[in-house]
């Protein structure tokens, strides 16, 4: 295996740590393991959109009404989500955690996937700070991100490197 | 046909201590008869976005009632809308779709299927019930009814076109605007204001 075992009970175990309120998603297929895990967390309440340009906007509205939501999507999305992003988030200063699937990554830096590709460059482009998490190893990370987006009132992108792993699998 | 002042004003009447999300020509003008400037907050920055930042705030503050001023243009660039909104089903939603059949900021041009009937959209994708408007009389006498119902309800307002013929008045002006708008909003519906500027467009 090139990338590591990602488990997402530990992923689910710091969003509650985070006190998070919502996740806005739309599911990946590097995410199904993510979103069961969540259906057994009752603290947080996962919103399902239909497309990913929905996510930020949404997440906003959950901000100013008082919650803290994060989001997750695939990078793919977060392309399609762009104009959200320029508006909807660095725009007011939205202190939000993205978690990002980084389809395609590959730590070879080979990878024929252009969504993977690019979504350094583009994060970069648009000024959004990020930490990629490729196993269990990288987990404390996630605190960093979101001190991050706290400190600075603005996105900050945590890019998941890897395939969720089932529970107990690798 | 209705205008889109007579829409606002007979809306505006029965707002109660709603939040108001706008977008586009609504915004202009429920600005000037609004008597709550900080539950509202006018959605240009970020075209389209107005329906899913009112469901953000109709599931964060599930208690206040949500009204969301849309319009067809902008609902058919974030079509999918319907869907999630239908698939969270808050009950303190309210989705207005002004119908006019064209892009007014932008001259006046047609959407590209005029004749879509959006309470039939709704009530397809499983909103609580949706209405359709093209009188202000009636309009006026179901509304008071209509928003004391459970939502997620979309009323579908067809209002007189108004092309602008002289450029974009808005956009720049509007989207300053926003990131004060929705942090008065927060304090409006937290009690707290502990949103401090960020980034390089405050």
């Amino acid at each position: 295996m090139i990338n590591g075992v990602l488990h997402p009970t530990n992923v689910v175990a710091q969003l509650v740590q985070q006190g998070v309120s919502h996740y806005v998603t739309l599911p990946d297929s590097e995410t199904a393991h993510m979103y069961k895990a969540l259906m057994d967390e009752p603290t947080i309440t996962v919103v399902p959109v239909a497309r990913e340009g929905e996510a930020i906007p949404v997440a906003a509205g959950l901000f100013v009404a008082g919650q803290n939501p994060v989001i997750s999507i695939q990078n793919a999305g977060l392309y399609e989500a762009g104009d959200a992003l320029r508006g909807l988030a660095l725009g007011i200063g939205l202190p939000l955690v993205m978690f990002i699937g980084y389809r395609g990554h590959n730590r070879k830096g080979d990878t024929p996937d252009s969504a993977a590709t690019f979504l350094e460059p583009y994060l970069h482009m648009w000024r959004v700070d990020y930490f990629v998490v490729e196993s269990n190893d990288d987990l404390d990370r996630v605190p960093l991100a979101f001190e991050r987006a706290a400190n600075t009132n603005q996105p900050v992108a945590v890019a998941i490197g890897t395939e969720y792993a089932s529970e107990g699998g690798e | 046909m209705i205008t889109y002042e007579d829409a606002c004003r007979v809306i505006n009447q029965s707002r109660g201590e709603a939040v108001a999300v706008s977008t586009m020509t609504q915004t202009r003008y429920w600005n000037k008869i609004s008597h709550e400037p900080d539950l509202d907050v006018g959605i240009a920055n970020a075209m389209s976005k107005a329906s899913s930042v009112a469901l953000g705030v109709a599931l964060g503050d599930a208690d206040r009632p949500v009204l969301c001023l849309d319009s067809d243009g902008s609902l058919l660039m974030n079509f999918g809308t319907l869907a999630t909104i239908a698939g969270m089903a808050p009950k303190n939603l309210f989705h207005f779709v002004f119908n006019n059949g064209i892009y007014s900021i932008t001259g006046g041009q047609p959407v590209p299927a005029p004749g879509i009937e959006y309470a039939k959209v709704a009530e397809a994708c499983g909103y609580a019930s949706a209405h359709r408007f093209d009188d202000i009389e009636s309009l006026d006498s179901a509304l008071p009814d209509i928003l004391a119902t459970d939502g997620p309800v979309l009323i579908e307002i067809i209002v007189r076109g108004e092309p602008q013929t002289e450029g974009v008045d808005q956009t720049w002006e509007s989207n300053a605007g926003l990131p004060n708008q929705l942090r008065a909003l927060r304090t409006r519906l937290t009690g707290t204001d502990d949103w401090g500027s960020g980034g390089p467009y405050i």
